[in-house]
């Protein structure tokens, strides 16, 4: 137990622990001290100075995020003096800000407008200074908008950038009155680094850094007689978009969701957990196929470990920064884009539609999974397989247009044929959820006895510590899989690309023995996307998480492999996992791309 | 490798390749290159190990290391409150005019490129410039007209 301190804020006492913060200690309090600069994710600035306090005994006031309670502090939080300078500090930034707010995005939900309506600034004291600058917009990511004019260079998409993906896509350039958010050589996001993951966006208080948005495309999609529309939902936009309207974080609303897009006009509504399932059987068949050559065949041109290939922004990653090791991905397309290339094909056989009327939209928690729609590889299907990419926020965008009251909808199941959902599906939203995916049909295959753990909860993959490890020793396998007997197999489990960096950095090195690891691009995995419900803190997808696993225990079909629509899709369509027509619409190839 | 990768290398070797050895080794290139070309921070940032916007960012924070090509001589205005209160403005349109450019700008003959920096500390000697290293102070426009010509003669240009 560390040693507790004593001070006051506003008077009363407050006792807390050495080393925290005056923020944290109002927190504590019940006080809520503005900030903007400042997110739990991230690593203390003190740069945008709207938590300043007043300290008795000093003469300048004080920022909250940035000072540790000392023995005896007098804390003042709302003092004359406070409010004055916080209200002078909300003005300067809105003298640099584009503040023509009903023309934004983010116009109510950003966290300056909302400060600048608490403090009720009414007036204009300070010269504006927008339209002395010259402010771009770079509009050419399929991903991600970046407007300056909207920039209070807080810089958390910077440290985001850093600190939680490694990437340092964005940065700090120039000084002064010039200084502003940029990438290297000031060029296009879409020209350097950057994965598209979007936690920038996530992070981003104001409209500086948003989603590029499909909503009128779609809409326009909806309203043309001539063409079928088919939406396909991720599995952690189920337990997120919730949070959009109204719900308390951790929300399950898997019917409602789906309730809603009935509502909206799509005219089938399926899910990506079918495809999440259709994935663990492709990549549960590569990856004993990869081991069977390594370990009987002794074939060394096999590459292990095989990484998984679902995450977008992973695979931008590693293209950047390991391209020397793209043999190691899965070939497997992400469930998205399986989903896109049987749309057009099975799916429109199987209803008797033409390919080029169907449009297929997706929703995903996810900003990189735009990025991934318009890569040239793809088109399988001949067409494009997937056309438009919803946000969770953009879904949710859609439902208040539509002026649905969610919270009054029945709750609806998926239709069918590729609507079908199994437990292990649905934890793909979760970091360890591949992995735990994986197993239980990997290991059931092998030998033909569920995986070794209470109610198939393989826990020792789930949690958010940054890297997870886990062994699970193969015995008294089947014939066909005979050589795997006392084989321990070793898995990791990585998410956020500075802890993909740890791992691969061990791979790299040879450092690393693993058979399987599990990369996801964002915290948490998918439930903290970069397209999912702004807030998402440490808190708020732990709630996610859980309700991600409560959604796995609460399904009838847990295993990937018993999803009666993925079976019969093998028997009618794909005849065998890594199959020819497998081959050809469910797997892909990756890019070396430049890593500067 | 070629010349810029084998400055790069070896100034690297020189100064380490940790963090605090950015700003020496980019000092070296522009010494050298006279300014840091986006070819050259793309090798700094392979030779150490660190993004390129990182170094990108700490390049443009500093108003001595040039991030876009440069003439021979940089002159640099110096920009802040006393010398703009003792005739900067005038001074200024002087060398303009001589020279034929615009702030920010380079003659077409790669000569002189024309810039603005913060304090130079001279304010007692006020307005002040820069031309590469050498300080000119209690500058007027005759004067100012008088020491570009220098260095046009220094260099055989015609001023016609």
């Amino acid at each position: 137990m560390s040693k507790k301190i004593n001070l006051t804020i506003n008077g009363f006492p407050v006792e807390i622990e050495t080393g925290k913060t005056i923020l944290e200690a109002a927190e504590k309090q019940g006080i809520k001290i503005p900030t903007l600069c400042y997110h739990k994710d991230l690593c203390v600035a003190g740069n945008c100075r709207v938590c300043v306090v007043e300290v008795a005994g000093q003469k300048r006031l004080s920022a909250a995020c940035a000072t540790p309670c000392e023995e005896g502090m007098e804390i003042l939080t709302n003092s004359l003096k406070v409010r004055n300078s916080r209200k002078h500090i909300i003005e300067l930034l809105l003298t640099e800000h584009n503040a023509d707010c009903t023309k934004c995005y983010r116009n109510g939900n950003c966290e300056l407008q909302t400060l600048a309506s608490e403090y009720k600034i009414m007036t204009q004291d300070f010269i504006e200074l927008v339209p002395l600058k010259k402010y771009s917009i770079d509009a050419y990511s399929p991903s991600i908008m970046k407007d300056d004019s909207k920039c209070i260079r807080c810089q958390r998409c910077v440290r985001t950038c850093a600190e939680l993906q490694g990437v340092n896509a964005l940065t700090v350039a120039h000084k002064g009155d010039e200084m502003k958010i940029t990438t290297f050589f000031e060029k296009h996001m879409r020209d350097v680094v950057c994965t598209n993951c979007g936690q920038c966006v996530n992070h981003c208080p104001t409209g500086a850094l948003v989603e590029k948005n499909y909503i009128e495309e779609v809409w326009e999609a909806i309203a043309d007689p001539k063409k079928h529309v088919v939406v396909q939902t991720a599995p952690a936009v189920r337990v997120g978009l919730g949070e959009e309207l109204g719900l308390q974080a951790g929300s399950r609303v898997t019917g409602q969701m789906v309730a809603a897009l009935k509502r909206l006009g799509f005219d089938s509504v399926l899910d990506t957990d079918f495809t999440a399932d259709l994935t663990i059987m492709e990549e549960g068949t590569e990856l004993l196929t990869r081991l069977k050559k390594a370990l009987v065949d002794k074939d060394d041109s096999v590459e292990l470990p095989m990484a998984t290939s679902c995450s977008p922004g992973w695979i931008k990653y590693i293209e950047h920064m390991y391209p020397e090791h793209l043999g190691n991905l899965s070939t497997c397309k992400s469930p998205q884009q399986m989903f896109g290339a049987l749309v057009k094909t099975y799916y429109a056989k199987a209803r008797n539609l033409e390919p080029d009327s169907i449009v297929s939209v997706s929703i995903m928690p996810c900003t990189a999974k735009k990025f991934e729609a318009f890569r040239p590889e793809m088109y399988d299907s001949g067409y494009r397989d997937v056309d438009y990419v919803l946000t969770t926020r953009e879904l949710a965008i859609l439902i208040k247009q539509a002026g649905l009251d969610f919270d009054k909808l029945q709750p609806v199941k998926f239709d069918r044929l590729m609507g079908e959902s199994s437990g292990a599906a649905v934890i793909f939203g979760a970091t360890g959820g591949v992995m735990e995916a994986a197993l239980r049909t990997a290991y059931e295959i092998v030998t033909g006895r569920e995986v070794p753990f209470e109610n198939l909860n393989i826990t020792p993959v789930r949690g958010m510590e940054g890297i997870r490890e886990a062994t699970i020793k193969i015995e008294d396998p089947v014939e066909d899989w005979a050589f795997l007997d006392g084989v321990e197999l070793k898995c990791a489990v990585a998410h956020g690309l500075i802890n993909a960096k740890t791992v691969m950095d061990e791979v790299k090195s040879g450092k690393a023995d693993y058979h399987f690891i599990e990369f996801m691009a964002c915290p948490g995995g998918c439930l903290g996307g970069g397209g999912q419900p702004i807030p998402t803190n440490p808190e708020i997808r732990q709630k996610r998480a859980e309700a991600i696993y409560a959604e796995d225990g609460a399904l009838s079909i847990r295993k990937s492999h018993e999803n009666p629509e993925v079976l019969k899709l093998y028997k009618d369509f794909l005849k065998k996992p890594l199959g020819e027509v497998s081959h050809h619409l469910l797997h892909t190839k990756y890019t070396k791309r430049e890593r500067y | 490798m070629d010349p810029i990768q084998t400055l790069i290398k070896d100034l690297a070797n020189k100064h380490g390749r940790t963090k605090e050895s950015l700003l020496p080794i980019m000092q070296g290139v522009v010494e050298r290159e006279s300014y840091l070309s986006e070819r050259s921070m793309v090798e700094i940032a392979r030779e150490m190990d660190i993004p390129a916007a990182d170094v990108y960012g700490t390049a443009t924070f500093y108003s001595f290391l040039e991030t876009k090509p440069t003439g021979k001589y940089i002159i640099r205005v110096c920009k802040t409150i006393t010398c703009a209160m003792k005739g900067k403005t005038q001074v200024l349109f002087a060398i303009q005019e001589m020279l034929k450019i615009k702030m920010g700008e380079t003659t077409p003959d790669k000569r002189f490129t024309l810039l603005e920096t913060n304090c130079l500390g001279w304010c007692h000697k006020a307005p002040a410039m820069l031309i590469n290293d050498n300080v000119y102070t209690e500058l007027t426009p005759e004067k100012v007209r008088e020491i570009l010509s220098g260095y046009m003669k220094q260099n055989g240009i015609n001023q016609n």
